[in-house]
C-alpha cells in the first residue's frame, strides 16, 4: 500500500522527465542568450550598460512587490491577487499626500524635500499595510479551511474591488505624478549614465529588502512566521498566535508594496488605477522565478525580470515585452516550478 | 400523463433536473415571442442581445467543466475564445487576401464551427500537456499568463491579423436550402444558400447549440470521465491511487473546456462579423468566472442562470443605468450632479465606473456568504458547507455511527 502510494506520488511529480526538460531548458536559454548577444554587440557596450542600469531600477520595484507575494504564499499558500493593487494604492495615497505636504513639481528642490518625502513614504506604507490586513481579515481568514479555489476567487475579487475604488477615486486616465527627484546623473563612460533617481530607487529598494530579510531571520516575529509557514498546526501548538502572525505577514508585505507604489510614481512620473494588474503579474513572475516562498529568490527574480523587460524594450520591440515576460512565467513553471533558487517541495 | 407525473415526482434538487430544463426550454421559446409582442414587432435588438448572451452561456458551460467539475482554476479562458473567433475570421472572410497567403478562404459556418472547436482544443492540449502536473494555483497562473499572451500575439502579428483594427466583414452563416414564406414577409419559395442575417436566425442557432452542449455536458458528467473529474477535484492522490490517470483526465478536461470556448468563439465571430484583440482580455475571463461562481459551480442550470443574470446586469443594466441615473438625479432635484464638475465626472460617468467594484464585490460576497452559488449543485453544497471543517465531518460521521 505504502509503496504503491509512493509510486503514484512519483508519477505525479514526474521526476523521470526532469532530464529531458533540463535539456530543452538549456537549449532555450542558450538560444535566447545568443539572440541578445548579437543585438548587444551590434549596438555597443555603452547602450548595454545603460540597459542594465534601467533594468536594475525597474527590477528593484518589481522585487519590492514580489517579496509580498512570496511571503504571503509561503505562509498561507495563497496567491494574493490583490497585492498588485495594494502596490497601486501606495502610489495613489502618496500622490494624494504630496500636495498636502506642500511639495510641488519644479519648485520643491534640494535636500529639504527628503524629510516630507520620507514622511509621505511612511504614511503610504502604513495605509497599505492596514488595507492589506483588512483584506486578509475580511476575505481570506474566513476561508482558510475552505477548498483552495475559494480564497483564490476572493483574491481576484478583492483585486477588482481595490481597482474599482481607485477608479472611482481618480478616474480611468493615467495620472501625472510630480517629478520630484533630481534629474542629474553620473556618467558611466561613453553615452551611458546613471541618474540620481536610478540610484535612489535601487538604494531604497535594496535597503528595505535587506531590512526585511534581517527581520525575518533575526526577530521573534520573523521566527514565528517561518514556523507558521513550515507547519501551521505545530506552530499553533507551540504557542504561536497564528492569526496574528499571518496578519503581520500581510502587513509587512503590504508595507513593501506601498513603498514600491510611491517609488514607481516618483520614478516613472505616471500612475493609473489598473497599474497593479500588470505590475502584480510581473512581480508574481519574479516571485515564481526565485522560487515562491524564498525571500532572497524573489529579490533576485525581481531584478532579473526588470532586466529582461528592458532588454526586450531596448533591443527588440516593446510591443512584445509583455509576451516575453508572460511566456517566461509559463516556461519557468513548466521547467522549474520551484524556481531557479527554490527547493524541491512535494505537492501537498 | 406518465411523463408529466414523472417530472412532477422527481426530487426538485435532482440533477439533471427535467423540470428546470423544461422551464429553460419554455423560456427560450417564449423569449422572442415576448420580445416581439412587447415592443410591437420592433424586438430585434432584444433578440440579438440575448443571442450574444448565449455566447456567454456556452463559455460558462465550458468553463464549468474545467473549474466546477474538475476543480482546475483557469484564469485565461478568453484565450481559447479568441482562438476560436480568429479561426473563424481566417477561414470565413476575405481577410487572408491581404496576408502573405494572398488567397481568401470561405468555408461554411457549420464546418468552421467545428474547426474552431478542434483548433482551440489542440491549443488546450498544447498548453495543458506541460503544465497540468502543477498544483492548482500554479496552474491558475499559467493560464493567466497564457490568457495575457494570446490577445497580445494577435495584436502584434499585424501582417496576419491587422493588429488592433481586427478583422471585419466575416461571412454570415448560410443554409444550403431554406423555405421562405409569408412568415418572413416573402413569397413562398425554396431558396438556395440562404444567408442568416436576422437576429432571430442567430437566436435559434444559439438555442440549438446551447441545447446540444447541455446534453453533451450532462452525459459527460455522469460518464466514467465525469466521475474521474470529481475524484480528481476532491483528492488527486486518492484518485490516482484508485487507478484514475490524473494527468490524462486533467488534459482531457482542459481540451474539452477549450473546445467549448473555441466553439463559442467561432459563433461570436459570425454573429458580430468582427474580431479584434481588445475583445478577449482578462476581464472576459473574469466575467465568465463570476458567472459560474455566482450561478453555482458544478451545476449546469445554475451556471446557465448565472451566465444570463450576469450578462443582463453587465451588458444590459449597467449600459442602461447611466442615463437612468441622470434622469433620477434630475427628477430628485439633484440636477447639478449630471454635469461634470472639477473632479466629479458627472453621474452617468460615475455609475459607469462602478463596474469593476460590482464585479469584485460579487466575487467576494458570493464566496463568503454563499460559496455554493445561487443554484448550487448538491454535491458541491455538501462539500462547501459541511466539508469546510474536517472536525465537523468527523463529528457527523460519529453521530451517524452512534445512531
Amino acid at each position: 500500500m505504502v509503496s504503491s502510494l509512493a509510486r503514484v506520488r512519483g508519477r505525479l511529480l514526474a521526476g523521470s522527465r526532469g532530464r529531458v526538460l533540463n535539456g530543452i531548458l538549456l537549449i532555450l536559454i542558450a538560444a535566447a542568450l545568443v539572440l541578445v548577444a548579437t543585438r548587444a554587440i551590434a549596438l555597443g557596450p555603452a547602450y548595454f550598460i545603460q540597459i542594465v542600469v534601467y533594468g536594475l531600477a525597474d527590477g528593484s520595484i518589481y522585487a519590492l512587490i514580489a517579496l509580498g507575494y512570496t511571503m504571503v504564499y509561503g505562509i498561507v499558500e495563497l496567491i494574493n491577487f490583490a497585492h498588485g493593487d495594494v502596490f497601486t494604492l501606495g502610489g495613489f495615497v502618496s500622490l494624494w499626500l504630496i500636495p498636502i505636504f506642500g511639495l510641488e513639481e519644479a519648485k520643491s528642490v534640494g535636500p529639504g524635500i527628503i524629510i516630507p518625502l520620507v514622511a509621505i513614504l511612511v504614511i503610504s506604507m502604513l495605509v497599505c499595510g492596514v488595507v492589506n490586513v483588512a483584506i486578509e481579515r475580511v476575505a481570506y481568514r474566513p476561508l482558510r479551511h475552505a477548498p483552495r479555489l475559494a480564497p483564490l476567487i476572493t483574491a481576484v475579487g478583492m483585486s477588482f474591488v481595490l481597482e474599482g475604488l481607485m477608479f472611482l477615486w481618480r478616474g480611468p486616465f493615467n495620472l501625472h505624478y510630480p517629478n520630484l527627484l533630481p534629474a542629474d546623473s553620473i556618467s558611466l563612460g561613453g553615452s551611458a549614465s546613471i541618474a540620481y533617481k536610478d540610484i535612489a530607487v535601487i538604494v531604497i529598494a535594496l535597503g528595505l529588502m535587506t531590512a526585511l530579510s534581517l527581520f525575518v531571520e533575526r526577530s521573534k516575529l520573523g521566527k514565528a512566521m517561518r514556523a507558521t509557514a513550515q507547519d501551521r498546526d505545530a506552530a499553533g501548538l507551540m504557542g504561536i498566535d497564528i492569526n496574528r502572525t499571518i496578519a503581520a505577514t500581510f502587513f509587512i508585505g503590504a508595507l513593501l508594496a506601498g513603498a514600491g507604489g510611491m517609488i514607481y510614481g516618483l520614478y516613472f512620473t505616471s500612475i493609473a488605477f489598473d497599474l497593479g494588474f500588470s505590475a502584480g503579474l510581473y512581480a508574481f513572475t519574479a516571485a515564481v522565478f526565485g522560487g515562491i516562498g524564498n525571500i532572497q529568490g524573489a529579490a533576485i527574480g525581481g531584478l532579473l525580470i526588470g532586466i529582461v523587460r528592458v532588454i526586450v524594450d531596448g533591443y527588440f520591440d516593446s510591443a512584445w515585452t509583455d509576451v516575453v515576460v508572460f511566456a517566461l512565467l509559463v516556461l519557468v513553471l513548466v521547467f522549474r516550478p520551484t524556481g531557479i533558487m527554490g527547493m524541491r517541495v512535494p505537492e501537498k | 400523463m406518465t411523463v408529466l407525473r414523472r417530472i412532477w415526482e422527481t426530487d426538485p434538487r435532482k440533477d439533471p433536473n427535467p423540470l428546470v430544463y423544461a422551464l429553460l426550454a419554455i423560456t427560450a421559446v417564449a423569449y422572442p415571442i415576448w420580445a416581439q409582442a412587447s415592443t410591437g414587432g420592433q424586438g430585434d435588438f432584444l433578440i440579438s442581445f440575448l443571442a450574444d448572451g448565449g455566447v456567454y452561456v456556452l463559455l460558462a458551460i465550458g468553463l464549468n467543466v474545467v473549474v466546477g467539475f474538475a476543480g482546475l482554476l483557469d484564469l485565461g479562458y478568453a484565450a481559447f475564445f479568441a482562438i476560436g473567433a480568429y479561426t473563424y475570421a481566417f477561414l470565413a472572410s476575405d481577410h487572408l487576401v491581404v496576408t502573405p497567403l494572398q488567397e481568401a478562404v470561405h468555408l461554411p459556418f457549420w464546418i468552421v464551427l467545428f474547426i474552431g472547436l478542434f483548433v482551440a482544443a489542440a491549443f488546450g492540449i498544447v498548453l495543458g500537456a506541460p503544465t497540468l502536473r502543477l498544483r492548482g494555483d500554479y496552474l491558475a497562473i499559467v493560464t493567466l499568463g497564457f490568457g495575457e499572451i494570446v490577445p497580445r500575439v494577435f495584436r502584434n502579428l499585424g501582417v496576419w491579423t491587422s493588429g488592433v483594427n481586427g478583422i471585419s466583414a466575416l461571412d454570415k452563416p448560410q443554409l444550403p436550402l431554406w423555405i421562405q414564406g409569408p412568415w418572413s414577409g416573402d413569397q413562398l419559395e425554396v431558396v438556395q444558400n440562404f444567408k442568416i442575417i436576422q437576429p432571430l436566425g442567430f437566436y435559434v442557432i444559439m438555442v440549438l447549440l446551447v441545447g446540444a452542449c447541455i446534453v453533451l455536458v450532462n452525459n459527460l458528467r455522469i460518464s466514467r470521465i465525469g466521475r474521474a473529474w470529481m475524484a480528481v477535484r476532491e483528492d488527486e492522490v486518492a484518485a490516482a491511487a484508485m487507478g484514475v490517470n490524473t494527468v490524462r483526465v486533467k488534459l482531457l478536461t482542459f481540451a474539452i473546456g477549450a473546445a467549448f470556448s473555441g466553439f463559442a468563439g467561432a459563433f461570436y465571430g459570425a454573429k458580430l462579423s468582427l474580431v479584434s484583440p481588445e475583445n478577449f482580455g482578462f476581464s472576459v475571463s473574469i466575467t465568465i468566472l463570476v458567472m459560474i461562481v455566482l450561478g453555482g459551480m458544478g451545476n449546469i442550470p445554475g451556471v446557465i442562470a448565472g451566465a444570463i443574470l450576469i450578462y443582463v446586469v453587465i451588458f444590459g443594466l449597467l449600459g442602461a443605468l447611466p442615463p437612468l441615473a441622470e434622469e433620477w438625479a434630475t427628477s430628485l432635484g439633484l440636477g447639478s450632479l449630471v454635469a461634470p464638475n472639477g473632479d466629479w465626472p458627472g453621474i452617468a460617468q460615475e455609475v459607469q465606473r462602478l463596474r469593476f467594484l460590482i464585479f469584485g464585490l460579487i466575487l467576494v460576497l458570493t464566496m463568503l456568504l454563499r460559496p455554493q452559488g445561487l443554484i448550487p449543485s448538491r454535491v458541491r453544497q455538501q462539500e462547501l458547507t459541511k466539508g469546510v471543517n474536517e472536525d465537523q465531518t468527523i463529528e457527523d460521521v460519529n453521530a451517524e455511527a452512534a445512531t
